[in-house]
């Protein structure tokens, strides 16, 4: 096999990934994604506009979440602001605003917690650093818990494992229940609710897109690979981001799950009610809608009679899915229980390789030097397979069988200190486009350390919110645009495939 | 009338300090987490959960990972304070534990190692530009009442030291709810008030963070939401007519 000749290397003076910035206090105070119209919030059971009553609401809205979370009470009670956490954010790091350290951010909420709900804050606020909910505060939670990504980085480092996360999505729900959405997040959820999917992609659109695929890997690689969408009676049901129907990389990683659907002979299928894997229900703290986007799948796998559930490439749908579809739509008593519910398509493939039936040509990934970037929420929201940090080995199994060159980035930038691509959790957006520029910065710079020390080419994810940021930023970073892929991109582009798989599908209709 | 005064202060101040910790264990523990959120590393037993804490409690070991200065100086505090903490059950007991009397000699150098601790924290509260801007007028005094507490200590051993016989004689007689009288000494009385506040202001501060390690659910869920259902009953009550 040929070795490639890495770039020429050791001469350019590279920006440490963990830099920290001086204080730019305010910097990015005016960063703002748009407001949800009226017609958004009201379809998911907000106010359409600033309530008048807004202060005495949210505030109301907080002692019901206190009561509510566990999370929200401890974690606001016990910061002893060490400061562990004030550098680890992707934001923080990559804009200097202080209101970007994790522990301050907290604060915006923390200071009127402390007014409202500790004897301190009623007495004495300003010992404590306690304030009234004005329009200030309000500006500058509308403006800040956006430019949270819900990464948990920041947790990992806390000694009482205090979640930002928890914080910026109680933050946006208390927003939410006064009528001040964002629109992003808002308008994406309604079409799930109406439609099935983030895209709005209606059921038709969805089987022609599908069926032009078949099309076109039957001529690409002369195999019947099918593309199923709602066939009652099979045996697995794969919910994938939608972004996997319509856009590159995503498409290639799509590709591949169905390749190796097709090479374990497995008769599996999409739904077009349960078309989305993505909940940004998790997004705006809002437990209701998360469960009820994941009822949908729910009911697609009964109404498929499906016995397997397996989730396509997606960072935050991985989270809902592993961590909490069996709180918000099981039991599922109904699935065949020798399977993991639900399963990660990373682990299927990866139980496939390690079972000896997956067989690769990894010289047609030759072309390719490879790192991994460890999703966030993959990494620090869930787990693959049977034991603890499989969510990072699992991936990285995959692209070594696929993939000749492989090189992880700096230790502190990945698996569980991964940093966030700088698009995920609602800021995928357009509006916030500065935002998503600054808090790819650390990422983009542990890039480019392992490009000029190994000739890293290409970064490959298991993220759909990652590969639409990256896809963004990497040019803007001095990268080409198509130097992101999927995982399953890799594995299709590798995978050797008979012409007819194991099982009875391809015989079918 | 002095001893009056500082036997219903450590009066009040147990009792609010038990009462008041009782209760906001109470609250941590009735209400619900209802989502599984560990962090990894997540164990995936209660076993691992409860050696998880522990590592957390004894070795701080998230902020090691974090910041080796911070870490430095907050271990040496906490540490020197358990050990001081330990030392001074000597004044409330009779016979002595033969564990506290073997405690005892290093006592006298935690003391000086807590002050060192906490001056560190400070000097980073006030110096860090990132961590003084997180810091509210609070989280300075909770380090100046450490350590005065920490310095007039010291200050009884090396320089101005108590009628300690008499002392334990009081703080004996509080618990027998037999009184006896508090020496005079000014250093003494200004060390004990200033513990009496320090356990007053506990359960209504940011030093909740001792139980709040406990209840922390990114640290004490196991991760095993795959095997087992969890949930929480106000989300139970959703599913009321679900199929």
């Amino acid at each position: 096999m040929e070795q490639l000749e890495p770039p020429q290397t050791g001469t350019r003076e590279l920006a440490d990934p963990l830099e920290i910035p001086d204080l730019a206090p305010g910097c990015m105070s005016a960063s703002k994604p748009y407001a949800a119209a009226a017609e958004f919030q009201e379809a998911l059971g907000y106010p359409g506009e600033l309530v008048e009553n807004w202060h005495d609401v949210a505030i109301a809205k907080m002692g019901e979440l206190r009561g509510k979370y566990r999370s929200f009470r401890v974690f606001l009670d016990s910061c002893v602001k060490c400061g562990a956490c004030t550098d680890k954010c992707h934001y923080f790091l990559g804009t200097g605003d202080p209101k970007n350290m994790p522990v301050a951010r907290q604060d915006l909420l923390r200071q009127v917690y402390r007014r409202h709900f500790t004897l301190a804050g009623k007495f004495v606020p300003w010992l404590v650093g306690a304030k009234d909910l004005t329009t200030e505060v309000i500006d500058d939670w509308y403006s800040y818990f956006h430019q949270c990504s819900q990464c948990r980085r920041c947790s990992v480092f806390c000694p009482i494992g205090i979640d930002t996360a928890e914080i910026s999505m109680a933050g946006r729900e208390i927003m939410d229940s006064i009528g001040k959405g964002q629109k992003y997040s808002n308008e994406i959820i309604g079409k799930v609710h109406k439609i099935g999917n983030n895209l709005g992609l209606p059921a038709k659109a969805l089987k022609a897109t599908l069926a032009d695929l078949e099309e076109e890997v039957l001529e690409d690689t002369g195999v019947p690979v099918r593309f199923p969408v709602d066939e009652a009676g099979a045996d697995i049901l794969l919910v994938t981001p939608s972004a996997d129907f319509f856009a590159e990389p995503h498409i290639a990683g799509l590709i591949g799950y169905a390749k190796v659907f097709h090479q374990a002979g497995a008769r599996w299928t999409i739904s077009s009610y349960a078309s989305e894997a993505a909940n940004f229900g998790l997004f705006i703290g809002s437990y209701e809608n998360m469960r009820e986007i994941a009822l949908r799948i729910r009911k697609a796998a009964i109404d498929l009679g499906v016995k397997r559930i397996v989730f396509g490439e997606c960072g935050h749908a991985w989270r809902v899915a592993y961590s909490f579809l069996n709180t918000l739509a099981g039991s599922f008593d109904f699935l065949d229980q020798n399977y993991p519910i639900p399963q990660h398509i990373c682990e299927y493939t990866n139980d496939l390789i390690e079972g000896g039936k997956l067989k690769f040509d990894k010289a047609k990934n030759d072309h390719i030097r490879l790192t991994f970037h460890d999703s966030c929420n993959v990494a620090r929201g869930s787990s693959m397979g049977k034991t603890p940090g499989g969510q990072f080995e699992i991936p990285r199994a995959i692209l070594r069988a696929s993939c000749s060159h492989f090189y992880d980035m700096a230790p502190d930038t990945i698996r569980e200190s991964t940093f966030c691509c700088g698009g995920g959790g609602g800021l995928l957006t357009d509006d916030l486009i500065e935002l998503r520029k600054k808090g790819a910065q650390p990422r983009m710079r542990a890039l480019q350390q392992v490009a000029e020390d190994h000739g890293v080419t290409h970064m490959a994810a298991i993220c759909a919110i990652c590969k639409a940021q990256f896809s963004k930023v990497l040019p803007m970073y001095g990268f080409d645009m198509e130097a992101i892929v999927s995982v399953h991109q890799m594995v299709s582009n590798a995978i050797i495939l008979d012409p007819i798989g194991d099982g009875a599908q391809t015989g079918e209709n | 009338m002095l001893t009056g005064v500082y036997a219903s202060l450590f009066y009040v101040a147990t009792a609010l300090l038990v009462g008041g910790l009782g209760f906001r264990i109470w609250e941590y523990a009735r209400t619900p987490a209802p989502l599984k959120i560990p962090i990894p590393p997540a164990p995936t037993t209660r076993r691992g959960v409860v050696l998880r804490i522990l590592r957390e409690l004894v070795l701080f070991a998230a902020v090691f990972k974090a910041n080796k200065w911070i870490w430095l100086f907050g271990w040496v505090f906490h540490a020197a304070l358990l050990v001081v903490l330990l030392r001074h059950l000597r004044y409330f007991t009779e016979p002595v534990w033969e564990w506290v009397v073997v405690v005892q000699p290093f006592g006298v150098y935690a003391g000086f190692a807590m002050v060192a601790g906490l001056l560190g924290l400070w000097a980073r509260r006030l110096l860090v530009a990132r961590i003084r801007y997180i810091s509210a007028p609070s989280d300075h005094l909770m380090l100046v009442l450490l350590i005065a507490i920490a310095a007039s200590g010291l200050l009884m051993k090396y320089v101005a030291p108590t009628d300690i016989v008499a002392l334990k004689s009081f703080f004996l007689g509080l618990i027998l709810f037999d009184w006896q009288p508090i020496p005079r000494d000014p250093v003494l009385l200004v060390h004990l008030g200033l513990v009496a506040a320090l356990m007053i202001v506990f359960p209504f501060s940011k030093l909740l963070h001792a139980p709040g390690l406990f209840f922390s659910p990114t640290l004490n869920q196991v991760d095993n939401p795959r095997e087992r259902r969890h949930l929480a009953n106000w989300a139970r009550e959703l599913e009321i007519g679900r199929n």
